[in-house]
């Protein structure tokens, strides 16, 4: 006669011992536990586990066990809700060779009961699983990355040639705060690259005007508006409430004040400028890599730096200098993958190339090297003191 | 013959050109070559003492002349200068 679920559990019962959740319960909580391996399905598990559990359904056990306990002498501890499917998992475990595998006598159920600790893991919702699923699927983003991003705070430097498709993409990837800093007003003139703004809002605020088209693609994105210009006196504690900074500045008085704020903060930087058919792209992380200054000391003067306004700018360049700059952004908030610390991208439109420079730290940086006095400078009259200078011989 | 390329700011004092070929052993060299075809550019490049502004950044291929041997640094045929002040705009 085959056996009933009865005698499988009286069979399991003879050879996996089953703990009291007081017993190990001081165990769990000085860390000192054994490791645990929750088997429920993945709504139990969403209501909440043991502090420090592993997840593996019961139907992946045989599968996904190794991943977890790479030796097969290690002290576990299977739980589940009432502590029956966990010790016919824990009696598997044991016949796949693990000698030292434990039952939580009462499961879950018992546990929470006695009032000890639990974990409830945090999830995304079903609108926002189906709304990230793309991302969802990327192994390198996945749920956790998900999380990480609705999480993350991103200040936006100018929103306009580059911070329309950066602020767009960064919005639509569901990074949970976008800043934006402009004191400008939507022109007609900047409707040709600036893509978040549309012409009935001409007149409006650019922060404004960029919060209206983000509400409206992603409504659970948190934006804040910061109509005024960035300076030394509100710029440490702008920067200090973001986690990084993407530089679509029009002038280089901010560069190199962004440039300083981003070190004495510690909040990386992701850089691009253009200009007609060309861009530059580049990620400077405070310390742990060249800063804007290593790669440029001082800004040239005016007349071999003209900004978009007077040299003019092919709008679609926007849209790629923008978009590699969300696409930094993005991969510096996840840390995965190589982002371009250290490397200055070139993009030259006409010619459809892409050139990669190196950049490295400068020992003699005066704003990250070793021997350097960081303080936030008159950047306007710094500017335009070294460009007058440099402008006197040409 | 290296290939200088020069940047969307000085291409009008180069004659609209995207790319010169000048003659030269060392960075110093081809730049000089370059400046004496196009003298416009050497009017905004170079000091009046003939040196380089800092605010020019030379790149031989991929790295930075600043690094290596500045206007020293040995050029071959094959080699590719770039010219590279820093640019501004973002609006």
């Amino acid at each position: 006669m085959s056996p009933s679920y009865q005698d499988l559990l009286g069979n399991a019962r003879e050879v996996i011992p089953e703990v009291e959740p007081s017993e190990v319960a001081p165990r769990v909580a000085d860390g000192t536990g054994p490791l645990i391996i929750d088997v429920r399905e993945t709504g139990e598990w969403d209501q909440g586990h043991l502090p420090g559990a592993v997840h593996i359904p019961r139907g992946f056990l045989e599968s996904r066990v190794a991943g977890t306990a790479p030796d097969s002498d290690q002290e576990i501890l299977v739980s589940c809700a009432s502590g029956q499917r966990s010790l016919l998992a824990a009696k598997t475990l044991a016949d796949m060779g693990f000698t030292n595998v434990s039952s939580l006598a009462g499961g879950f159920a018992r546990w929470k009961q006695n009032n000890h600790p639990v974990e409830v893991p945090r999830i995304l919702t079903a609108a926002q699983r189906s709304r990230y699923s793309r991302h969802i699927l990327i192994p390198e983003v996945g749920e956790e990355g998900q999380m990480k991003l609705l999480d993350s705070k991103a200040l936006l430097i100018g929103a306009g040639g580059l911070g329309s498709p950066a602020a767009y993409y960064l919005a639509a990837a569901g990074v949970g705060t976008i800043g934006l800093v402009d004191d400008d007003e939507v022109d007609e003139s900047n409707l040709q690259r600036q893509i978040i703004h549309t012409t009935d809002r001409v007149g409006m605020n650019k922060g404004e005007s960029a919060k209206q088209a983000i509400a409206a693609l992603n409504p659970e994105v948190q934006v804040n508006v910061h109509p005024f210009r960035i300076n030394r006196d509100n710029v440490l504690d702008l920067v200090s409430q973001y986690d990084v900074i993407v530089d679509g500045a029009d002038n280089f008085p901010t560069r190199y004040l962004l440039a300083d704020a981003s070190l004495m903060t510690n909040t990386p930087l992701v850089h691009a400028s253009i200009l007609r058919f060309e861009g530059h792209a580049s990620v400077f992380k405070p310390y742990d890599g060249p800063c804007y200054r290593c790669l440029f000391p001082e800004p040239p003067p005016p007349d071999l730096a003209p900004s978009c306004g007077e040299a003019g700018v092919l709008g679609v360049l926007c849209g790629v200098m923008g978009n590699i700059q969300a696409t930094e952004a993005i991969k510096v908030l996840l840390d995965i993958g190589d982002t371009l610390s250290g490397r200055l991208l070139i993009y030259d439109a006409l010619g459809m190339t892409f050139t990669e420079l190196k950049v490295r730290r400068d020992p003699d940086c005066p704003s990250c090297g070793p021997n350097a006095d960081l303080q936030l400078r008159d950047y306007e009259a710094w500017c335009a003191g070294v460009g007058s200078h440099a402008g006197s011989h040409a | 013959m290296s290939t200088v390329k020069i940047p969307p700011v000085l291409r009008a004092a180069a004659g609209g050109e995207r790319t010169v070929e000048a003659s030269g052993a060392t960075v110093g060299e081809v730049l000089t070559a370059l400046c004496d075809a196009h003298p416009a550019i050497g009017a905004q490049i170079l000091t009046a003492d003939g040196e380089l502004h800092k605010f020019v950044n030379v790149y031989v291929n991929d790295e930075d002349a600043r690094l290596m041997q500045w206007t020293d640094t040995p050029v071959g045929d094959d080699d590719t200068l770039l010219i590279l002040p820093a640019m501004a705009g973002g609006q």
